[in-house]
């Protein structure tokens, strides 16, 4: 892990080096305590949106698709609309966690373990999507390639089939990931709960960990590796994701700018929905002093950064379009633009490109108010964009005699409010159950925290 | 094993360890606490310094310059997760070259079945899926030698204190070095805040070493793992057959025979609407009327080979049980029906086409029409063979030339 004895100014509260203590206290106040009021007031609101997702949700898995609003053209509507934009969500998280470790980034440690968790609610939110999306979601296994009486393999040519393993992998590696950092965690808890039920359940989850050196030096190792392969991961999972519109033949979606295009949205959106839960997490827990406005700051910074790449992107789509003289595609572009869907497009170029132009200014980086307002347009933008992405492209293709329209239904609307419902609903009680800032790794950073003689030295 | 549990709650409602035995008398190690990194650092160099193995540190972090200072080996970790992440990645490979290449190929735009460029997505995943996995099984189950909840650490002041705040160095009673008084006197001189002394529990260390591959666990984990799987298996085979997992068989149709509410007679299947014309269907002319009317009709198609076999084909399967091979009314069903006369008669001889295309079609008497079951082109070649089998039948020298 990366140390530094620099820290002070992120962790004004706990400036001395005996006050770890205090860092346990700060970290796990919410994880110890009865829950307050305002998270009640919290879960309950992200409860209902969960109820309302569950109802539209069984009605689905009951009558079948036929209640969402895809038609025969438009075969892909917020199903996969939201399956992109949650997925993408997902993939701050391992930036923040795993790209930032590797590039010696020590502010994020105070907000890694909750763009983790993050990661991988947003994940399963988009799972959930495809799963329900096949129309009999009972029948998915047959996703996998698994002996089955119909001697049929799946088909390791289709795009399709490889968003399932790279969105697997991708779950399971950030949820390891994750693990692997709560379990020096759990000690810590384990150490000082006075519960007889909580002791039992940390005592389990730590495995019996006892911070040996002889351990940590292979855990640390561990987590390098880890980050190195998450890396590659999250680059990856974006850009096969992309491949499902990119492979095909389709105006508007075969083109190769994709998977970068995709990849750099997906870490904005992902900060902007990080930025949306931190304002008000550290607000409910009081955690304004671990999780401080410098993070917030420099957040934001990349948040300019990849709306202003977005904005390269969709510029260069434009300019490809003319540039190729294949009348398909430039109709395409001139349709997202002027077409039935103008709206949509103009929301998303002014959402992702034209307001966190703002950002340039430091004033408006470190005012909440103003930037909350600023993420919100990031995350209603970004979706946008996903929805942009398939619908303009397929409501009007080569056929002129299929074009249609596509109206979302009441279920669509349902499902993906559900989908917000269930992700918040994971967030509260991630934070009221485990420790939502990495103890040990925190202490790490701590001024004063390692040796300042001269036998320093090793394998950091 | 239900004592088991019940000693679990009891140990935990006296703030123990619930994990580990009863303590014994034998001492376990020897601990000392330190309060600044600086300190420990300097012990755990002492400590290596003099000789000592089986020693350990715990800091409520990884400090820097530790490993150094405790002469620790570089970890071997990456090696295991290189080697494991590879065998991911020839899996992922052959897996796919398997299914897709050898067993069960697609074809899709007449691309190779299997071919390197789309196995790359899958095949980084896997690799990337096993490294995962693979680094932190070994990095739990072989190098920190975990889960070991009855860890005679565990649960000590000593141990609690360095998950919190203070860095704490232990030597071992097994270290062949080992001496309780010396080893309290050097912590003391070495500046530490407190030196505790910490017994075994009953269980000897030897036999946990890595607890995981013990006996015990092991078969808890396969029972666990069976246990679940049939569980699973049987629930699974269960559930997905019930609502609403209909396996399409429950559609709202009508099929044929069936009984509809919404028409008003309650018949599913329907007439069709008066005047509606079968696809190809041409209305005969002739149909019901006497043969003597019919002299008007001529054979459409040409005498070829073709239109032969295809009357010859045509013939067998439809009048042949009745009239015989050779048209001459002497099929195995004489005697049990009116009996079907010869085409070989003066009459049928000097019939015209039209008139045997007739019969075909309007049927005789007890002879019914075949217009259902042969298509119009078919019963004129099948007049042209009847005429062929005339007159193979009444050949005359002439013929032979
Ligand atoms: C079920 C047995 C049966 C089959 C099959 C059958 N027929 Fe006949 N066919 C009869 C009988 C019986 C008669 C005599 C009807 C009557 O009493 O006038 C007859 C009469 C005829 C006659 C008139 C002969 C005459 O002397 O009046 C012709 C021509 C004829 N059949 C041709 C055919 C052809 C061509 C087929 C094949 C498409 C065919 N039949 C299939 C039973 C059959």
């Amino acid at each position: 892990m990366s140390y530094d004895a620099t820290y002070t100014k992120e962790l004004p509260l706990v400036p001395e080096r005996n006050s770890f203590k205090e860092i346990d206290d700060v970290i796990l106040k919410p994880v110890d305590s009865k829950p307050t009021k305002k998270w009640w007031i919290a879960i309950s609101i992200s409860g209902t949106a969960l109820a309302i997702g569950l109802f539209c949700w069984t009605m689905t898995v009951l009558y079948g698709i036929g209640l969402w609003g895809n038609n025969n053209t438009v075969a892909w509507g917020f199903d996969i609309v939201n399956f992109v934009f949650w997925i993408g969500i997902g993939h701050a998280g391992t930036l923040i966690s795993a790209i930032l470790f590797l590039f010696r980034q020590k502010w994020r440690t105070a907000i890694a373990r909750f763009a983790e968790a993050m990661t991988i609610f947003a994940v399963l939110c988009a799972t959930m999507f495809v799963a329900l999306h096949t129309g009999r979601p009972w029948l998915d296994g047959y996703l996998f390639p698994y002996p089955n009486q119909n001697a049929i393999w799946v088909n390791f040519l289709s795009p399709l089939n490889w968003d399932v393993f790279a969105v697997n992998t991708y779950f399971i590696i950030s949820f390891v990931f994750w693990t692997i950092g709560l379990i020096p965690d759990f000690a810590t808890m384990r150490d000082r709960t006075k519960s007889g039920i909580k002791k039992i359940v940390y005592s389990v989850l730590s495995l019996g960990w006892s911070n040996s050196n002889r351990n940590w030096q292979h855990y640390e190792r561990a987590y390098l590796i880890l980050a190195g392969i998450s890396t590659p991961l999250v680059l990856s999972v974006h850009t096969i994701v992309s491949f499902d519109f990119a492979v095909s033949i389709l105006p508007g979606w075969h083109t190769t700018i994709f998977p970068p295009y995709f990849v750099a949205g997906a870490i904005f959106s992902g900060f902007g929905m990080v930025l949306t839960v931190m304002i008000f997490v550290r607000k409910i827990f009081d955690m304004e002093h671990i999780i401080t406005l410098d993070h917030i700051e420099k957040m934001n910074k990349i948040l300019l950064a990849t709306g202003t790449m977005v904005g390269y992107a969709y510029g260069m789509e434009m300019f490809m379009a003319w540039y190729s003289g294949y009348i398909f595609e430039q109709f395409t572009f001139l349709n997202r633009a002027f077409g039935p869907y103008w709206w949509a497009y103009w929301i998303m170029v002014a959402c992702n490109v034209g307001f966190p132009q703002l950002f340039w200014f430091k004033k408006i980086r470190r005012s909440i108010p103003i930037m909350f307002i600023l993420v919100l347009l990031v995350n209603v933008g970004m979706w946008f964009e996903r929805f942009v992405i398939i619908v303009t492209s397929l409501h009007r293709d080569f056929l002129p005699s299929s074009w249609a329209m596509y109206y979302p239904t009441i279920y669509d609307f349902g499902i993906l409010l559900g989908s917000f419902g269930l992700f918040f609903t994971l967030i509260l009680l991630f934070v009221r159950v485990l420790p939502s800032v990495a103890i040990s790794e925190i202490k790490a950073v701590a001024p004063g925290a390692q040796p300042s003689h001269k036998h320093e030295g090793g394998s950091h | 094993m239900i004592k088991k549990i019940v000693n679990i709650f009891k140990k935990v409602n006296e703030d123990q360890n619930p994990w580990k035995d009863e303590k014994s008398d034998k001492v376990y190690a020897v601990a000392a606490l330190f309060n600044t990194p600086d300190e420990i650092i300097h012990a755990a160099e002492k400590v290596s310094n003099s000789g000592y193995n089986d020693f350990d540190v715990n800091t409520p972090y990884p400090v820097h310059g530790m490993d150094d200072a405790m002469k620790l080996k570089p970890t071997r970790l990456g090696w295991f997760s290189f080697a494991l992440g590879l065998t991911g990645t020839l899996t992922a490979l052959g897996m796919i070259f398997y299914m897709n290449g050898i067993d069960y190929n697609n074809i899709i735009g007449g691309k190779p079945f299997f071919n390197f460029p789309s196995s790359v997505p899958v095949t980084f995943a896997l690799t990337i899926l096993f490294t995962g996995l693979t680094t932190v099984g070994v990095l739990i189950a072989l190098f920190s030698k975990l889960p070991w909840l009855n860890n005679p650490l565990l649960d000590s002041e000593y141990s609690k204190a360095t998950s919190q705040d203070k860095f704490g160095i232990y030597i071992k009673s097994t270290d062949s070095k080992f001496n309780q008084s010396e080893i309290e006197t050097m912590f003391s001189s070495l500046g530490s805040s407190a030196v505790s002394l910490i017994y075994d529990s009953k269980v000897n260390e030897k036999k946990i070493k890595t607890p995981i591959f013990e006996t015990g666990f092991i078969k808890i984990l396969i029972g666990v793992g069976v246990g679940t799987a049939v569980i699973t298996y049987f629930t699974l085979n269960w559930v997905i057959f019930q609502m609403p997992f209909d396996w399409m068989v429950i559609q709202p149709k009508v099929l044929p025979q069936e009984k509809s509410k919404i028409f008003a007679d309650g018949f599913g299947m329907r007439e069709p609407v008066p005047g509606t014309v079968a696809r190809g269907f041409m209305p005969y002319e002739y149909k019901g009327m006497p043969d003597s009317l019919v002299k008007l009709l001529a054979n459409p198609l040409p005498v070829n080979e073709k239109t032969l076999l295809t009357g010859q084909k045509r013939y067998d399967t439809y009048c042949s049980p009745c009239h015989g091979n050779y048209g001459k009314g002497d099929s195995r069903l004489r005697g049990q029906f009116p009996n079907p006369p010869t085409l070989m008669s003066e009459k049928v001889l000097n019939w015209t086409d039209g008139n045997i295309y007739h019969i075909i079609t309007n049927g005789q008497n007890v002879m019914a029409s075949y217009a259902k079951q042969i298509s119009r082109d078919d019963r004129w070649a099948i007049v042209h063979y009847i005429r062929a089998l005339q007159r193979s039948q009444n050949a005359k020298d002439s013929d032979l030339n």
